[in-house]
């Protein structure tokens, strides 16, 4: 298995699903045009009483600790060198390169001002989580940017033909590469270090967003640790995520998944989980918050659904053998975990917040939706894309099957 | 990786160290918030108020806002919901009624309350907020992206959005009339009260004077200053007969809004030594594990 090397894979792009896939981003992109046209306001249902909505909480918050798989990876592979996890790292490092693009496009689209994006760069608050969010993201994406370079200098080294008139510079294409490839060798280490740094920063920061909210926040989410519980929800979100995307990536190409790498990954996670588990009702238990469970309203089932789907159950799950050792078992254990993450996100940012002075509660509208979702099949099908284009992935061909033909295949 | 020598990664490592300790020492230039002893308040006594929304009228004339006829402020139809200042409305006049004199209902004025220690200064991206040394908390549209992180901040929530613009929203709040004050002129809504509800001058001057007003009637006003210590005071204090989350405000604890989340950020960040910490930490994990790695 340390053979095989990551590959492009050669396979049907347009399956039936990605075409579902990219009708629904299309409608997403006719959408985005329509809030340029006309405003934030005219598409979305956001007003005086609730200024953030799905946007923020699943593209950004819900995205970018879903990219966490990126961090955790890379902490894992090359910081402790642990290089038997390698067959993970690249899908993860894509899935988190595209991540976090999609995410800062969304802050794009979300503020009122999208030609101002760049004055955090200029104009700074210390002061602010947000400034701070904002700054890491913007070095972390950098980062993650140049820790693919070397594989698009695998893809591309010795075999630079650019069509027509500009054949000229194939020679200044390649002598680049090789230069970048020299560079960035030496110095990768130091990108990788970064890369885990500015991730537990900008994770927890994340959480610290909502900490001024005060009152506003309804008391189950609201407290102090918010930024750690951020920070270890995105940390115990890293490993099943990219099990999650392995197994799909599997089964999409009709390949085998590679249970012996998705196995031990997996009996990492139930120890990240337990400590998350552990702040998040320890927390409870020490504000005293834990009278507001009872209250049944919105908020405690919410938050129940949280902690019991989300964290408790595939905890639980994890820790069996049995679920380590099946697909298809593994596969629901690691989707509960970014469901779980997900949901956390969307509550913190949604659900527990009710402003004094709220008429209400806040819906996405039909644009809203549209936008988020189809931003969420447009992630989908990069990803596919950067699969087929670059050597990202390591695919077991499956005994039963003749579908994957890698490289050379005769592939429809 | 593999040709990286211990001397790279210690070159590296210097760098990035220099780096980011020049960052640090720039970050720390950050202006601190200004507290003047002269900075300006208004004590608002909502005994005296009738409800006229004569400020309404005012406020929207002195910052260029569609304003309509005097005449038509004295539809007391309004009342029958409660309103909130909008874009177009920086302050709002609600009415409440009085249990003990029915006929003698309690109006409230409500509008941006200039906190001592603003939530919107400290949580704004790109700093367009700023307390000014006369206690104005003023936004600059300038630097505004238009993110509403200070509408998710603000505990009164003021700010609000102009949703409605395609190419430049503005953040909409009361500015005190900072326009009209810096040339000596009363803020818009002091000047035309009819009834004197508002006064206008030193902060610390306005609060002893409400002492002195519920001292002289005890009978009139609840012995409370709304304003003076919630989220750490306010330029707007109020006096009134009722509590004043009776009577709309929001009932909020004495520490400032942004307190915990600024001891949060500048606990990670004092003197960037946790990231610093936490990156040569990685660094000694990563070069010890791979020795051990190439020994085996």
């Amino acid at each position: 298995m340390e053979g095989l090397h990551p590959k492009p894979v050669n396979y049907k792009f347009f399956t039936p699903t990605m075409i579902v896939l990219s009708i629904i981003a299309l409608n997403g992109i006719i959408f985005l045009l329509l809030r340029f046209i006309f405003g934030v306001g005219e598409i979305t249902n956001l007003n005086q009483q609730y200024p953030w909505g799905i946007w923020n909480a699943v593209n950004k918050a819900g995205g970018i600790a879903l990219a966490a798989g990126g961090f955790t990876t890379a902490a894992l592979s090359h910081v402790m060198n642990r290089k038997y996890y390698h067959i993970v790292v690249r899908p993860a490092l894509l899935a988190a390169m595209i991540g976090y693009s999609f995410a800062a496009f969304a802050v794009f689209f979300d503020i009122g001002r999208w030609y101002y994006i760049w004055h955090p760069i200029v104009f700074w608050n210390p002061n602010s989580a947000l400034f701070e969010v904002g700054i890491c993201v913007m070095i972390y994406l950098t980062v993650l940017y140049i820790e693919f370079l070397p594989i698009v200098y695998e893809r591309f080294s010795g075999k630079v033909n650019l069509p027509g008139i500009l054949k000229g510079l194939n020679n200044l294409f390649e002598k680049l590469l090789k230069v970048m490839e020299n560079t960035l060798s030496k110095t990768m280490f130091v990108f990788f270090i970064a890369g885990v740094v500015l991730s537990t920063l900008h994770q927890s920061s994340l959480g610290t967003l909502m900490v001024i909210a005060g009152e506003k926040m309804h008391p189950l989410w609201q407290t102090p640790i918010l930024p750690l519980l951020f920070l270890l929800s995105a940390i115990g979100v890293g490993f099943p995520v990219v099990m999650f995307e392995h197994l799909i990536t599997a089964r999409s190409f009709k390949a085998k998944p590679d249970m012996a790498v998705l196995r031990r990954l997996g009996s990492l996670v139930p120890p990240i989980l337990f400590v998350y588990l552990a702040f998040k009702i320890g927390d409870l238990v020490i504000r005293g918050t834990f009278v507001y469970l009872t209250d049944f309203n919105m908020q405690s089932v919410m938050f129940m659904i949280e902690i019991i789907i989300g964290v408790a159950i595939p905890l639980r799950m994890f820790l069996s053998r049995s679920v380590l050792n099946s697909p298809l078992w593994l596969f629901i254990a690691s989707s509960l975990v970014v469901f779980g993450v997900l949901l956390n996100r969307f509550n913190t940012f949604i659900i527990a917040y009710h402003p004094p002075y709220a008429q209400g509660y806040y819906y996405p509208s039909f644009g809203e939706l549209s936008i988020s979702i189809g931003l969420i099949a447009l992630f989908v099908v990069l990803f596919r894309l950067g699969i087929m284009i670059f050597p990202i992935v390591t695919l077991q061909e499956n005994k039963n099957s003749h579908h994957l033909h890698t490289q050379s295949g005769d592939a429809k | 990786m593999k040709n990286s020598t211990r001397r790279d990664f210690f070159k590296s490592a210097a760098i990035i160290g220099a780096v980011t300790a020049g960052a640090a020492a720039t970050a720390k230039a950050s202006p601190e918030n200004i507290l003047s002893d002269d900075r300006k308040g208004v004590l608002v006594d909502t005994t005296v108020c009738i409800g006229c929304r004569h400020c309404e009228w005012a406020c929207k004339t002195a910052h260029n806002l569609p304003v309509g006829d005097l005449a038509d402020y004295q539809n007391r139809d309004v009342f029958k919901e409660k309103r909130r200042p909008d874009t177009n409305v920086l302050t709002v006049v609600n009415e409440y009624s009085n249990t003990k004199k029915e006929l003698l209902p309690i109006d409230v004025k409500f509008q941006c309350m200039h906190c001592d220690h603003p939530a919107c200064v400290s949580a704004c991206i790109v700093a367009a907020f700023t307390k000014l040394e006369n206690g104005t908390v003023v936004w600059d549209g300038d630097k505004c992206i238009g993110c509403r992180y200070c509408m998710i901040a603000c505990p009164f929530q003021i700010p609000t959005f102009e949703y409605k613009e395609a190419l430049s929203p503005d953040i909409m709040k009361c500015d005190l009339c900072i326009a009209r004050t810096q040339g000596g002129l009363l803020p818009a809504c002091v000047e035309i009260c009819p009834m004197e509800v508002m006064t206008y001058g030193p902060r610390s001057e306005v609060i002893k004077l409400a002492r002195e007003r519920i001292s002289l009637y005890p009978e009139k006003y609840k012995n409370y200053i709304y304003g003076e210590k919630e989220v750490g005071g306010t330029s707007w204090v109020y006096i009134a007969k009722k509590d004043m989350p009776e009577l709309g405000m929001p009932k909020l604890k004495h520490a400032t809004a942004p307190g915990v989340s600024e001891s949060i950020q500048h606990g990670i960040f004092s003197y960037f030594v946790p990231p610093i910490a936490l990156y040569s930490l990685l660094g000694g994990m990563m070069w010890l594990t791979k020795k051990r790695q190439e020994m085996d």
